[in-house]
């Protein structure tokens, strides 16, 4: 097999596996900011979720997003990655029904894992918003319509060759495709769901439910941090030199200068530099640049992420405002960071950093067309992914439930859902024959 | 003085705390406990493989107060960790000898 064909097979399938390891960076995330009795449940979510994920993907998500169809949703090789494909042939030799990627020369099946991670990034996203207090069970079936319905069609749309894609749409790695899915996904299921006991005191205020282990938390962003190097510059899915270069240090640029901004934001605003707020603040960053990684300069990028990291310490401190309980802040990092780095890139992108794609952006002589169909994206996106998720909710709500008992809250998901405890230290047990 | 020992659903200590604010209680101490009462453990389950937990986790917390502040004290500890359901708890009640403030020596319901 050709030469170029091998790297670019090894380095989308390296990439794919660093997205993969953020599945634990989730998890160590989102079980460090909420309380210890509900550590076995929410590590269970994030485990079993990309589970979930994979087969909703193969089944029939892959399909629905890259299987050649109309604007709104792919319609051939639905099921099961059956429809043909003689990748990695590419341009005018491929030959199949999967052209969106037809550009892409590695094999149908690295295309296929390096999309399964992303989807699985999607559905983990929600898994921290509607923490301490979902029913493991809801949560799952949840993930399962998301991955295999929700998020294709939103990625058929911008990804797959549909209308989004076809308006001048931009989203480089999916500030949108898969962050702001899983926030509104997200954000759908907390409106349902309502907040945690306690959350909010009688006189509306909120109230801080701190995390049990910062150590975890703190392991888990570097973990999302060394992942997002897979994420940006894999999307390529080419090893082209040139551009996983760019991309890697635009990429990291955003995620340093949201941390200190966070940091310095935290520090000015609530009198502490709030590790809590580092975390999410670096995280923002690496969102925020995710649209537009490819699109922007070394300096736009340090410009991306100080904005995103200012956004989600601000965006933390209104959604326990507004009565939205989020116990880790993902509507905060993955929405509103995911919105402004998609309105980013119409703001940012040159045409000398990536000829031939989005052209130039508000602030670098292109007007307002390019932010105009990226705010339009976001505007559609949020919509469908927002009414879909609300009715598939209610949904769960009607039939299943979609809360676990009061009692069950107070004494933690882990024993309630799980009949398991993450730290048995005094325990006197005798087993039950 | 008298020093009382209230033995409560962890949940419920901020409620009780706030309740023993309001009649004048100016301190108190709470530490985690476990235990077991009427309220029966429960089965958790290790690599398949089932156990019992008989003890409870619980919070117990001490105040001393002056002998007429006693039944206020009481009284506020029960409405406010009362739910009415197994498990609710314990209230002990007994003399207290003495009592100092290390910081400045004073005795008695003084220091208190």
């Amino acid at each position: 097999m050709d030469l170029q064909v091998t790297i670019d097979t090894v380095w989308v399938l390296l990439a794919a596996m660093l997205v993969f390891f953020m599945n634990l960076g989730f998890a160590l995330v989102e079980s460090g900011f909420a309380r210890a009795k509900n550590t076995v449940n929410i590590i269970s979510k994030n485990f079993i979720v990309f589970a979930v994920s994979t087969i909703a993907f193969l089944v029939v998500g892959w399909g629905l997003m890259y299987g050649d169809g109309n604007g709104l949703v792919g319609l051939k090789g639905l099921f099961m990655l059956g429809g043909a494909d003689n990748s990695p042939a590419t341009g005018d030799a491929y030959q199949g029904v999967y052209s969106a990627l037809g550009w892409a020369g590695v094999p149908l099946m690295a295309k296929f894992f390096f999309q399964l991670v992303f989807a699985g990034t999607a559905a983990t996203i929600v898994s921290g918003a509607v923490a301490e207090r979902i029913k493991y069970l809801s949560f799952i079936v949840f993930s399962f319509v998301l991955v295999a319905f929700v998020y294709p069609v939103v990625g058929h749309w911008i990804w797959g060759g549909g209308w989004l894609a076809g308006l001048g749409f931009w989203d480089f790695a999916g500030s949108t495709v898969v962050h702001s899915v899983g926030a509104w996904a997200a954000l759908a299921g907390v409106l349902v769901l309502g907040p945690r006991l306690g959350k909010f005191g009688p006189d509306g205020k909120a109230r801080a439910l701190p995390g049990h282990n910062m150590t975890s938390a703190m392991t888990g962003a570097l973990i999302l941090w060394l992942g997002w190097f897979g994420f940006n510059p894999g999307s390529t899915m080419a090893a082209d030199p040139m551009a996983i270069s760019h991309i890697m240090v635009t990429t990291n640029l955003s995620a340093a200068a949201g941390a200190l901004v966070a940091t310095a934001v935290a520090w000015k605003v609530l009198g502490k530099p709030d590790l809590g707020m580092t975390i999410n603040g670096m995280l923002g960053g690496l969102v925020g640049i995710t649209a537009g990684a490819a699109f922007v300069s070394i300096g736009s990028s340090l410009v991306i992420g100080a904005i995103a990291g200012a956004i989600v310490v601000f965006g933390v401190l209104l959604l326990d405002r507004v009565h939205l309980d989020d116990p880790v802040g993902a509507l905060a990092v993955h929405g509103m960071g995911g919105i402004f780095g998609t309105l980013a890139v119409g703001l940012f992108a040159q045409d000398s950093v990536a000829p031939g794609t989005t052209g130039d952006g508000l602030f670098f002589g292109g007007g307002l067309g390019l932010l105009g169909s990226q705010a339009l994206g976001v505007l559609a996106v949020g919509a469908f992914v927002f009414g879909v998720s609300l009715v598939t909710w209610l949904a769960i709500k009607a039939t299943m439930g979609v809360r676990v008992s009061e009692e069950e809250e107070i004494e933690g998901l882990d024993v309630g859902e799980h009949g398991n405890r993450a730290y048995p230290d005094f325990v006197q047990t005798e087993t039950v024959a | 003085m008298k020093k009382i020992e209230a033995i409560i659903k962890p949940h419920r200590l901020d409620d009780v705390k706030e309740a023993l604010h309001a009649v004048g209680v100016v301190g108190l101490t709470a530490y985690e406990v476990k235990g077991f009462g009427r309220q029966k453990g429960h089965t958790e389950i290790y690599r398949g493989a089932e156990y019992t937990v008989d003890f409870v986790p619980k919070v117990k917390i001490e105040i001393v107060v002056d002998d007429d502040m006693a039944a206020q004290v009481e009284d506020a500890i029960i409405s406010a960790a009362h739910s009415g359901k197994i498990g609710d708890g314990k209230v002990f009640t007994y003399d207290c000898e003495g009592a100092v403030r290390i910081r400045t020596g004073e005795r008695g319901p003084d220091a208190l």
